[in-house]
């Protein structure tokens, strides 16, 4: 395929088949707020520095502002709102953050929740140093890391349940 | 981002024809520069020749002896290599530390090399581990690849299809990272083959290189206290908002002592 022009594109997205028009140079986090209207996924920096925009493309976290949203065509994206079951019952790692006040403002909390999820599914066992390693690339400006830690290790051990 | 045209090939001849064939083309690996670099319109590729879809790119095996690793493999992937982590421990430790989990998953070996950031972490490993660079083309010795600041020996439109490294006896990657992109303000690898030591320095001056005053001393006594020993000039070392030239000349020789330390 060769397009400078807007094109549709399908994916999966949180189990769903979607199906919109994006431009080459449109980012998944755009696509995902304006045309899919899923606006959990936040834009922090825009730089790939901040981490507010991390989805999971294909299972693997991504930084959704620095990948194409044509590039995700055919794939499966899974944002922070195909977490929580229909009823409204919350992922075992967004409880934990509940539970853990892992959040202030929760602006950040979408991004963090997302990494958490990949980190959680790791092989190797989690430690507070290794959760801290795993978020250096979520940055929150109001809480401070620690309930952040304790929520993922906390949300880590009942996903393992 | 300024507008272009997306192409996904899905093998490699068809995306050197694609280079050669567009105005001003650019290859997309990981885009975990080029996409933020086109974001802040610092770039304005006519063309993104998207390398993921090219089989022939990926994949880390053995070959003649030495590592081969394709270029479209993610930092993640070879940081989680078993084959790696066997054959040089001390790279997959270098690639599970670069930038965040987020960039690792998404970043490439080639893209890294290809962009040759003079604070990116795989060139002192490709120096010190005596590596070659693949590319359609020819075959590229890593002394030979990194001509200077941001850049590289490639012709316009060739392009790494792999790199492969000589296994050594002995290896460790050191760095001191800027605390916010987690890039080297210096980082040194130290690899010791059975003809000798290598010591290559990333972050400190406007490429990579090679430190021939560290691999004598090292030769003749392969000790952190004999790297501590070799004085560093600052002279030609680059000095910016996160550290001062005679700041990364002291951290040479602490992360190169350290490096000794670790293997």
């Amino acid at each position: 395929m060769a397009t400078d022009q807007s094109a549709s594109i399908t994916f999966r997205v949180n189990g769903k088949d979607v199906e919109g028009h994006a431009e080459p140079r449109t980012l998944l986090v755009d696509f995902l707020r304006d045309t899919l209207r899923l606006t959990g996924t936040h834009i922090g920096c825009d730089t790939s520095q901040c981490g507010a925009c991390v989805v999971h493309l294909d299972g693997i976290a991504v930084k959704s502002c620095s990948v194409l949203a044509v590039q995700a065509a055919g794939r499966e994206v899974h944002t922070i709102e195909g977490l929580a079951d229909a009823d409204g019952s919350l992922h075992p790692m967004q409880e934990a953050f509940r539970q853990h006040h892992g959040l202030q403002c929760g602006f950040c909390t979408p991004g963090m929740v997302m990494t958490a999820i990949e980190l959680a599914q790791s092989a190797e066992p989690l430690t507070p140093e290794r959760v801290r390693e795993g978020l250096e690339g979520n940055i929150c400006r109001c809480t401070g890391y620690h309930n952040i830690v304790q929520a993922v290790l906390a949300g880590a051990t009942a996903m393992r349940q | 981002m300024y507008r272009f045209t997306y192409h996904q090939p899905v093998t490699l001849n068809d995306a050197v024809q694609l280079a050669s064939s567009t105005e001003d083309g650019s290859y997309l690996a990981g885009g975990m520069t080029l996409l933020p670099t086109m974001k802040f319109r610092l770039a304005n590729p006519s063309d993104l020749i998207d390398l993921g879809g090219v089989e022939e790119l990926r994949g880390i095996a053995e070959e003649d002896g030495r590592l081969r690793i394709g270029a479209s493999s993610t930092h993640a992937e070879v940081a989680a290599s078993a084959l790696v982590a066997d054959r040089m421990p001390a790279l997959a430790e270098l690639a599970g530390r670069i930038g965040d989990p987020a960039v690792r998953n998404r970043g490439t070996i080639g893209g890294s090399i290809a962009n040759a950031d003079p604070a990116a972490d795989y060139p002192a490993a490709l120096l010190a581990l005596d590596a070659e660079v693949i590319t359609n083309q020819r075959t590229i010795a890593a002394a030979d690849f990194f001509t200077g600041f941001f850049s590289t020996a490639l012709a316009p439109g060739e392009l790494v299809t792999a790199v492969r490294f000589a296994t050594p006896a002995q290896a460790a990657y050191q760095k001191a990272p800027n605390p916010a992109s987690r890039f080297a303000l210096v980082g040194v690898f130290v690899a010791r083959h059975a003809d000798g030591v290598r010591v290559a320095v990333t972050g400190a001056g406007p490429c990579a290189a090679r430190y021939p005053a560290f691999e004598a001393a090292l030769d003749a006594s392969f000790t952190p206290e004999a790297a501590a020993g070799v004085p560093v000039e600052d002279a030609g070392l680059t000095s910016d908002l996160h550290a001062s030239a005679a700041y990364r000349a002291h951290l040479i020789g602490i992360m190169a002592k350290r490096a000794v330390a670790a293997c």
